[in-house]
């Protein structure tokens, strides 16, 4: 196998690795790599493990924002407090995949992966997160809604690696709503996914709304034309009808061999719909 | 790359490629072949072991990942001449047909009769492993069999 591994103990001895050769992949948890590396897809090439690097190391601190180190996986957050304040990070952990990949795929990994189809950035998208970056030259944050430009296409240069995934603490009265439609229940890729959040006043006005897609747009999408038309209106059943139509202009599914054009569509509306009367007009 | 690691109690020193797969250090280079390749691709769990007390796929995780874990495989779970308690009911309740799933399926049960609260029920715990006879019922009725007898104990 043409295939190297650096395994650096200091998160400045693997910045000064990458400074030298851009060519490392920086490897966490392995479990999208090592399926790349096994179907063939992979051209020869130096992985960087990152499995060492303290810095890196697996804290969920809570103190005013959450803070995932870079190699938290989703079984971590899954038995952690933390999903008191952020029940979507559980219930995406749970449906990744099964056990044996919630306790190696990490919530960075998903970030750098750059899939369409990512369980977890929806999740992190909604609550606000900010991506932390190291090089050799500095550190920097960038907001998880402005890191993807394209398909696989990241604000990450190669001489960086993500550090941490930072969140600020939901304030009270938000709801959220997570749904990812597959083939099944556990272990299966989205043909669609909606990760909500809203926040409505007494008078069922929307305050603040967030909502997150997969599988539906090049990369992960955060729809914010359709959250711009239902910021500060009073949620009723025709302003949710609206909603299902405007999302249709934001979202560019395609046909794939997991889904069609017009499902995705459709059932995008539908989650749209299932969202939004889940915490407005019946509640 | 020498790399040290113990599998089911026995330490071992090997020098494989470093992203040799687990999977396959088990069986090529120490002779532990319970553990099953399926889709080599992270979707059927038939590589299923317990590596420093999580459940991995050993196809997913580079040798030079498991420096210094500890891993278990299906081998390491009869103790003294005696059939683990979930081997014991697979092999009463007709849980075992062609046999490829079922050392992953032993070992993703073991880890959730030891963490019961990480899955809702047996379907969850075992929605990683993948299995083409049996359609799943008698898996089922195994792992609840052997459920029994651990509260009992």
């Amino acid at each position: 196998m043409n295939f190297e591994v650096l395994t650096p103990h200091s998160l400045a001895s693997a910045l000064d690795a990458l400074a030298s050769n851009e060519k490392l992949v920086p490897l966490a948890g392995a479990t999208d790599l090592m399926v790349y590396l096994e179907a063939g897809t992979l051209a020869p090439c130096t992985f960087l493990n990152l499995q060492e690097l303290w810095e890196l190391r697996p804290v969920l601190a809570l103190n005013g924002s959450l803070t995932l180190g870079a190699l938290t996986t989703y079984r971590d957050v899954r038995l952690s407090a933390v999903k008191d304040h952020f029940p979507m990070l559980a219930w995406a952990a749970r449906e990744v995949g099964a056990l044996a990949i919630q306790s190696r795929g990490t919530w960075a990994g998903n970030i750098a992966n750059g899939s369409p189809a990512a369980d977890g950035v929806p999740a992190l998208m909604a609550y606000d997160a900010e991506v932390d970056l190291a090089s050799k030259n500095g550190r920097r944050s960038v907001p998880l809604a402005a890191f993807y430009r394209g398909y696989k296409q990241m604000d990450r240069r190669p001489d960086e690696i993500i550090t941490a995934i930072r969140m600020p603490l939901p304030q009270p009265g938000w709801s959220d709503y997570y749904r990812k439609v597959g083939t099944r229940r556990f272990q299966a890729i989205s043909k669609t996914l909606l990760a909500g959040r809203i926040l409505l006043d007494a008078n069922r006005t929307v305050k603040d709304v967030r909502m997150v897609f997969a599988s539906v747009a090049p990369f992960t999408l955060r729809a914010v034309q359709t959250e711009g038309l239902l910021r500060g209106r009073h949620l009723t059943a025709d302003l949710i009808g609206d909603a299902t139509r405007a999302i249709q202009d934001e979202i560019h599914p395609i046909d794939d061999i997991r889904s069609t054009e017009a499902y995705r569509r459709r059932v995008t509306a539908n989650l749209v719909r299932d969202f939004l009367a889940a915490c407005g007009p019946v509640c | 790359m020498q790399i040290s690691l113990t599998v089911n109690g026995k330490n071992y020193q090997v020098t494989p490629p470093p992203m040799k797969r687990l999977l396959d250090v088990l069986r090529e280079d120490l002779a532990w072949t319970g553990t099953k390749e399926g889709c080599g691709e992270g979707e059927c769990g038939a590589c299923t072991a317990i590596m420093d007390g999580v459940l991995v796929l050993t196809c997913m995780v580079p040798i030079c990942q498991a420096a210094g874990k500890h891993v278990t495989t299906i081998e390491g779970l009869a103790a003294d001449g005696k059939l683990h308690r979930l081997q014991q009911a697979f092999l009463e309740k007709g849980g075992a047909q062609c046999g490829i799933c079922t050392p992953g399926m032993i070992i993703a049960a073991a880890y959730y009769l030891e963490h019961p609260d990480e899955a809702e029920d047996i379907g969850e715990a075992l929605a990683g492993n993948q299995c083409r006879c049996t359609g799943y019922t008698r898996i089922f009725e195994s792992v609840k069999a052997a459920s029994s007898l651990y509260s009992i104990v």
